[in-house]
């Protein structure tokens, strides 16, 4: 392996493992927030005992989120540094602004922890409001340097001079907003199914009937919609991220949809392979004229293909597998949804199928692995561009050579860390059991939140 | 003063914010590691006490000063990653594996032992790399050659200079963090805890003296030219050393305000703060305008004047919103008598 493309598998490895932990803790403080509001409404003391068990979850997950989001910031300087450079003269703000977002998180997730009980319930609620705010922001700040390399805006470049900076003509670059919003409302879908699975797991396993089930199941409704309501909004807001393709990177939207000719009344091919050698998607279905309509709200639309591109600039083929899964997941999730609340709700039924109870425990990790997907497509899709049509990936990486002990050092370390939190929760939450915390919740002279043992 | 001298400014401060935090956390985790078994004296109580509700606080102060470097300037961030990439990824890597055992080792509690030895031994490691930085900043040990700039690993790991600071870091980690603890198990009433690290830190304070010393001596050699201008400051430098008898002073004095009880650990860590800050404040007098020593200069790197004044105000707005949080997260955590004061750690 060359040199670049190992820096490029070091860092998209460091980002791979950094986003788990990332967007479940912008998701999981939303479900937090949601049980303990629940709490005030309902006075039932379950939701407490959720809110409590999902923050010891969220603090053992900080614990790796933390230090792989400090590996991910430095390791851009480390290895782009000529991307940083760029960054720094002319995209400093979300870097600056993301730095407040993430002491609001800090501050007030090490109060809504350890101060849990010496504050008053309001202060509590306050507290963790602010931590998924603050959570949220570092999300949509981090994503909007994303936006900014795919739509880059608010400097003129010419003879390799970066001139006339507008620091926040680049903060609100033309895809900000639609990207930050996909982010964010995906990370919602990950927490509430990453919920949804522990939840449905537990319930086949505790007697029908009993405090401990009713607890999961309450959790699994709030899940649902939760869930339900951000995975339908994360599929608008996907559409819409794709028409922006196809109006910003159109050789992107064209290697999502392995499109090789431009053309009106363009069809939407779904699975299937693309071939480089003839030009062709092969095995897909094929739903005539959809593209079209999709990239531009009606089936005249032109959609650029592939061949108008010189090949060095279409990025790798494969995005369009990538692409498949990642919608194909989003629109599995709203179904699940759909029918959990339907089942619950209007037909009453007490019992969910096991079938069902099956793929709720496969949501979560279909939306991590949607995450880690959309994420693929998005950074790969954007090669060999590291800035769209401004700068190169090989232009911006480091000069240094023998960076492949690094990569395997810093996969170690990931191995390790990935290993041993999930030693670690299973331990905890062997240890301290939902009856546990229940009792707990019961006795009010015992500490809840702070309690361990 | 123009904006370069003002950025830089900006970022000596959060560096030497940085570096108080940091030592005390990475302090209090090798003392809560070296008295784990020393249950009467609760030593390893209050440092936990102290490092649970702060370690992510002082984490989120290395990325902001990470960010202001390639924020405010951005052509030395350039030349900084690309000769840090080797030191720079060992500390990642140590603070990876240091914060996670720490939150590892507060919650599986069973294994508490061996995953605070873990986080213990690497955090300790993590001073000495990185002041590291510095020297690597004086210059002598980046190659340019054919158009690229490279850091030369063994002349690093063979400059005596290189391992004086690296000893400096690692005695002045001890010191501080134990001077912060003795006041804060004081403030908690813990007096078998505030003994020990009393005794701590009238060990480590003149060992981190002695290796200042030696990190002068070593800088005549290898880098004249900083030597030379710290010394243009010498009245400053022998302030430095007044604060840092007046912080020694405070551990051996009888308290005046409480009776029957040894040392002023509030006056010792306000003196020795006030000792590094001077000391700090001369070295990067001497540092300017050089940010790596002689191709890089605040001028050279300064950022585009428009990304300056906006990222200036963010500093401002960022401030005065924070300012209250931090204010409330002391007095919850620092000052809460309750807090300090409680029997039994429920997160032991
Ligand atoms: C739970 C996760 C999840 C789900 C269910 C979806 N997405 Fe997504 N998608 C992401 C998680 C994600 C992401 C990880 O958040 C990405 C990666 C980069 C980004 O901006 O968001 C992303 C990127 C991304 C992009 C690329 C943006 C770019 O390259 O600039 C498009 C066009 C879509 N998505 C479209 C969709 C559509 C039409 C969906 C229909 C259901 C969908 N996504 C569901
Ligand atoms: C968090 C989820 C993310 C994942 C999983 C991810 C994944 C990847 C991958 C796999 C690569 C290598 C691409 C290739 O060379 O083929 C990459 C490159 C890169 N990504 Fe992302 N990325 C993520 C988020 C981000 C964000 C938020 C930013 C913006 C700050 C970003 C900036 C970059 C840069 C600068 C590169 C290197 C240059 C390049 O290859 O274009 N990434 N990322
Ligand atoms: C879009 C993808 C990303 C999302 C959604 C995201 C979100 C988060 C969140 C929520 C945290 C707080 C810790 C936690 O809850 O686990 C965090 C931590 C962190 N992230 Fe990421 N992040 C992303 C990508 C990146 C990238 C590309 C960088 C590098 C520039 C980065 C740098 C950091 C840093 C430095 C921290 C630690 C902050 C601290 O010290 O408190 N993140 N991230």
């Amino acid at each position: 392996m060359d040199d670049l493309l190992i820096a490029r598998s070091l860092f998209g490895t460091t980002m791979a493992f950094h986003i788990i932990f990332a967007t479940i803790g912008v998701g999981l403080p939303l479900m937090i927030l949601t049980a303990e509001l629940m709490y005030q409404r309902t006075k039932d003391q379950d939701y407490v005992v959720m809110a409590k068990r999902w923050t010891k979850a969220f603090a053992v997950l900080l614990g790796v989120g933390i230090p792989t989001g400090t590996i991910a910031g430095v390791q851009l300087s480390l290895l782009w540094p000529g991307f940083m450079e760029v960054i720094g003269r002319v995209m400093p703000l979300p870097f600056q602004i993301e730095i407040y977002a993430f002491f609001v998180e800090a501050l007030f997730m090490s109060i809504y922890v350890y101060a849990a009980e010496r504050i008053a319930p309001w202060m509590r609620i306050v507290s963790l409001i602010l931590v998924a705010m603050g959570a949220l922001a570092s999300a949509v700040l981090i994503t909007n340097v994303h936006a900014f390399q795919g739509t880059p805006a608010g400097f003129r470049y010419e003879d390799g001079k970066y001139l006339d900076i507008d620091p926040w003509a680049a903060f609100f670059n033309p895809s900000f907003f639609v990207t930050a919003g996909h982010v964010a409302l995906s990370a919602y879908v990950t927490g509430a199914f990453v919920v949804a699975s522990v939840a449905a797991f537990k319930l086949m396993k505790s007697d029908f009937g009993s405090r401990v089930y009713k607890l999961h199941q309450k959790a699994i409704m709030i899940s649902l919609v939760v869930g339900g309501i951000a995975s339908f909004l994360t599929a608008l807001n996907g559409h819409e991220s794709a028409q922006y393709l196809h109006e910003y990177q159109p050789e992107k939207l064209a290697a999502a949809e392995g499109l090789f000719e431009t053309q009106d009344h363009a069809p939407l091919a779904i699975g299937g392979f693309t071939d480089r050698e003839t030009k062709e998607i092969k095995w897909a279905i094929e739903i005539p004229w959809a593209l079209s309509f999709l990239a531009g709200n009606s089936f005249d639309t032109v959609v650029v293909g592939l061949n108008d591109f010189p090949e060095e600039y279409w990025p790798p083929l494969f995005v369009h597998t990538l692409f498949n899964a990642m919608v194909g997941i989003g629109s599995l999730l709203i179904l699940i949804s759909l029918l959990g609340i339907a089942w619950k709700k209007f037909l009453k039924k007490d019992h969910f199928p096991k079938v069902f109870l099956w793929t709720l425990v496969a949501s979560g990790p279909l939306a991590v692995a949607a995450i880690e997907f959309g994420w693929i497509f998005a950074c790969t899709g954007r090669q060999p561009w590291v800035i769209y049509r401004i700068l190169s990936t090989a232009q911006s990486a480091t000069t240094a050579a023998n960076l492949g002990i690094l990569f395997i050092l810093f996969a170690f370390v990931y191995v390790i860390l990935g290993t041993a939190v999930v030693f670690v929760l299973l331990y905890y939450f062997r240890k301290n059991t939902v009856l546990d915390d229940l009792q707990r919740a019961e006795k009010k002279s015992v500490p809840l939140f702070s309690s361990n043992s | 003063m123009t904006d370069a001298l003002i950025a830089i400014t900006v970022l000596w401060g959060f560096v030497f914010i940085y570096a108080v935090m940091a030592t005390m956390d990475f302090g209090a985790g090798f003392w809560s590691m070296i008295y784990i078994d020393r249950e009467k004296t609760k030593a390893t109580n209050i440092a936990n006490r102290y490092l649970s509700p702060t370690w992510e606080v002082t984490n989120t102060f290395i990325v902001a000063l990470v960010v202001a470097v390639y924020s405010l300037f951005p052509t030395a961030a350039y030349t900084l990653g690309t000769i840090l990439l080797v030191p720079g990824s060992m500390i990642l890597l140590l603070l990876a594996l240091r914060s996670a055992f720490l939150v590892f080792s507060n919650v599986a509690t069973e294994y508490k032992k061996p995953l605070t030895y873990i986080s213990g031994i690497t955090g300790i490691i993590i001073p000495g790399l990185l002041i590291a930085v510095l020297p690597i900043t004086h210059g002598e040990f980046v190659d340019y050659g054919n158009g690229l700039t490279q850091l030369n690993l063994g002349r690093l790991f063979t400059s005596p200079n290189v391992y004086t600071f690296i000893g400096f870091a690692f005695s002045s980690t001890l010191f501080l963090s134990s001077l912060l603890l003795a006041d804060y198990s004081k403030t908690s009433e813990e007096m078998d805890a505030y003994r020990v690290y009393l005794r701590d830190a009238k060990i480590a304070g003149p060992i981190s003296l002695l290796m200042a010393f030696c990190i002068m001596l070593t800088l005549k050699e290898e880098a004249r030219w900083i030597y030379d201008r710290m010394m243009e400051d010498l009245p400053l430098l022998l302030t430095s050393l007044g604060f840092f008898l007046l912080g020694g002073a405070g551990l051996f004095l009888p308290n005046f305000f409480s009776k029957g009880v040894k040392g002023m650990p509030r006056l010792s860590v306000i003196a020795v703060t006030a000792q590094y800050l001077i000391a700090s404040y001369v070295y990067g007098k001497a540092h300017l305008p050089y940010i790596v020593y002689p191709n890089v200069t605040i001028q050279s790197a300064f950022t585009d004047p428009n990304s300056f004044r906006a990222v200036f105000i963010t500093y401002i707005v960022g401030f005065a919103i924070l300012f209250p949080g931090f204010i409330y997260f002391w007095s919850l955590f620092m000052h809460d008598k309750k807090f300090l004061r409680q029997k039994t750690n429920p997160n032991q």
